[in-house]
């Protein structure tokens, strides 16, 4: 089966002030029909540049996708013109963005805020866009909502106004809902909520899902795949189970150190990886992730690794990929 | 508070949706200095426009009559009649030609109000549509449409005026006055302008409208929807400003004999006829000045209400 979404060799780079940032820098993934994908990686990693990338919303200057191809259920969509990819934006391909707080229009009623986008794309009238709008906001839990329609943003709370935000994504029924972070700025009981409507609007719709988040526990959670990016590129994909039982990676190895254990001793040290991610506008010649791995050799410091495939579905970049996916220390 | 009580028919009928506007309406309502100066304003603008025939009516004067008895051409004052007798038919006195200064002092009102108005919906429509479209493309546009603002900025506004009536200024009155607003006009949208960019760029860079333009909103509409109700509040503060002031400019034109002429009359002229014999005959400017200074203090209060009105978020008046 094709692919919903294919990305290949994407590269996304900023100019600033003489330098260029190579924000993205030949990611490659794919979204089946239906599929929740994890993107994981640190801040800067570039995992919402990559998914604005796909919206093709990169402020350009000062930024441009240098090379790639971004194929939505056959369509290229960097070959596009403005208006047919406009035309996708909100109708096929939906975002929730991190922050609830500043991603409503102050000025815009809540229900006002979902008809824009029914009316724009599904053509509804104003009586129909309106029930459209209501039945939304019931169905992402928000109370009395014929009531609360007519309320601005700031009567609601943060956890109400990202499931307004998940009301209008989903208005215009997506294949592909984008979410960037989505429960980063929530309390953590808002956060199981949200994430909860979430995978419940999936189940109902069946529309695919990029969830993009640094939150192990969330992609442990609520993905079938997952794609872990460093420093502009994909370092290792794989099944979710697969990747938490076997990674293939020592960055992804790092990363699911990294989560604190419940049952560890109290008073034990958290475990973190050494160093602080990379300046992608600096980046060494060899493997970015090298100055702070633990089995770095000389090949990793002078030579970019190779993306191995460790078994179906499991990609890996690293000089020692099989080593690590066999579990032979270095 | 509502409650469950509510009708379940009721429940069924769709519910009216309301507007910025009309939840703008009703948070200007609560504030007394707003609804006093929309009184203000009101009143003014229904004297100006009805004034003048209620006088003509009852009292025979006009505007430009000059009284044909050689005796009543002379300045009486408020309330007086010949001989200092005391007489209602000129509540304002009367102006040097014996002119009812009420008369005049409504129809410089008619004119000074539009040309105010007129001015500001220009610098409105204008200005913001210019100063959207420039801070919303940015880069190489905005670099130039700006830059062809900065070049008007730069030739002295009163040069521009100047030049235009001058040039295709015409012995009648009234293409005289029309030139005046085609004038002003085309002066009072170049700081709008700025001030909408610099609100638009402030603006577009924010979730919300990331947040629409990944929802496929047309840039139009981004701009319509999200951005220009967002810039509103200094918007409405500079337009009413640009009220009184274009109101000032146009006084200092009349009184150069490049703006509003006799007959025709604007508080700027009446106010510059004033000037002259205020030693004498203060009411002539007092009167045109009183009325000018109550309907722009009324403008500036209503401003103030108008953008209190226009924030949803609060800086509510208690």
């Amino acid at each position: 089966m094709t692919p919903l979404l294919s990305v290949r060799d994407l590269r996304t780079w900023f100019d600033e002030e003489g330098r260029t940032v190579k924000a993205v820098d030949g990611v490659g993934f794919d979204v089946q029909r239906g599929e929740t994908l994890g993107i994981v990686g640190e801040s800067g990693s570039g995992k919402s540049v990559m998914s604005l990338s796909i919206m093709r919303l990169i402020p350009s200057p000062p930024g441009r996708i240098v090379s790639g191809q971004i194929i939505f259920d056959g369509h290229e969509l960097l070959a596009l013109d403005h208006d047919s990819m406009r035309r996708i934006r909100g109708r096929r391909v939906a975002m929730i963005f991190q922050d609830p707080m500043t991603s409503l229009n102050p000025f815009m009623r809540v229900a006002a805020q979902i008809e824009e986008v029914t009316r724009l794309h599904l053509r509804h009238s104003k009586a129909d866009a309106r029930a459209h709008a209501i039945a939304m906001l019931e169905r992402v839990g928000i109370p009395d909502a014929r009531r609360r329609a007519d309320d601005y943003p700031h009567q609601f709370s943060g956890g109400m106004r990202q499931r307004v935000m998940i009301a209008i994504a989903l208005a215009c029924g997506p294949d592909l809902l984008i979410a960037d972070e989505p429960t980063t700025a929530l309390d953590v009981t808002i956060q199981a909520q949200i994430l909860e409507l979430i995978r419940a609007s999936r189940a109902a719709t069946g529309s695919a899902v990029i969830l993009i988040t640094h939150d192990l526990g969330i992609v442990a959670g609520m993905t079938d795949r997952v794609v872990v990016m460093y420093a502009g590129t994909v370092f290792e994909t794989a099944s979710t189970p697969e990747l938490f039982a076997r990674p293939g990676n020592p960055y992804t190895q790092g990363l699911l150190h990294s989560v604190p254990n419940p049952a560890a001793e109290p008073g034990a040290p958290l475990y973190q990886i050494p160093g602080s991610p990379p300046d992608v506008a600096h980046l060494p010649p060899g493997c970015p992730f090298a100055p702070r791995c633990s089995r770095a050799a000389d090949v990793c410091r002078q030579q970019f690794p190779p993306f191995v495939e460790l078994a179906p579905g499991h990609h890996s970049l690293c000089h020692f990929a099989h080593d690590v996916y066999d579990g032979r220390s270095a | 508070m509502r409650t469950e009580t509510r009708p379940t028919a009721a429940a069924d009928e769709p519910i009216q949706g309301t507007s910025l506007w009309s939840d703008a309406w009703k948070r200007v309502r609560r504030n007394r200095a707003a609804v006093a100066s929309l009184a203000v304003v009101a009143a003014m603008v229904a004297a100006s426009l009805i004034g003048p025939p209620i006088i003509e009516v009852s009292t025979g004067y006009t505007y430009d009559l000059i009284p044909t008895d050689r005796a009543l051409v002379r300045s009486f004052a408020p309330f007086r009649g010949p001989g200092g007798s005391w007489s209602a038919l000129h509540p304002m006195g009367t102006d040097i030609a014996g002119r009812d200064l009420l008369a005049r002092v409504l129809l410089g009102g008619r004119i000074s109000l539009m040309v105010g108005l007129i001015s500001t919906l220009v610098s409105l429509v204008l200005g913001t549509a210019y100063g959207a479209t420039a801070g919303y493309l940015g880069g190489r546009a905005d670099e130039v449409l700006m830059r062809i603002v900065d070049v008007l900025y730069a030739i002295p506004y009163m040069m521009i005026v100047i030049v235009l009536l001058a040039f295709f200024g015409s012995r009648s009155p009234l293409a005289q006055l029309v030139l005046l607003f085609v004038a002003l006009g085309s002066v009072s949208w170049l700081t709008m302008a700025r001030i909408v960019r610099g609100q638009v760029i402030s603006l577009k860079n924010q979730e919300f409208v990331l947040a629409a333009r990944a929802n496929g909103v047309r840039p139009v509409a981004v701009i319509a929807r999200h951005l220009v109700p967002n810039a509103l509040g200094p918007v409405i503060v500079y337009a009413t400003l640009t009220i009184p002031s274009v109101m000032l400019l146009e006084a200092f034109l009349s009184f150069l004999g490049l703006g509003v002429q006799a007959p025709l009359a604007s508080w700027g002229s009446l106010a510059a006829d004033g000037v002259q014999t205020i030693a004498v005959f203060p009411w002539q400017l007092l009167c045109p000045g009183i009325t000018m200074a109550v309907t722009l203090l009324a403008l500036n209060f209503l401003g103030d209400g108008l953008r209190d009105a226009f924030d949803p978020r609060g800086r509510r008046s208690p």
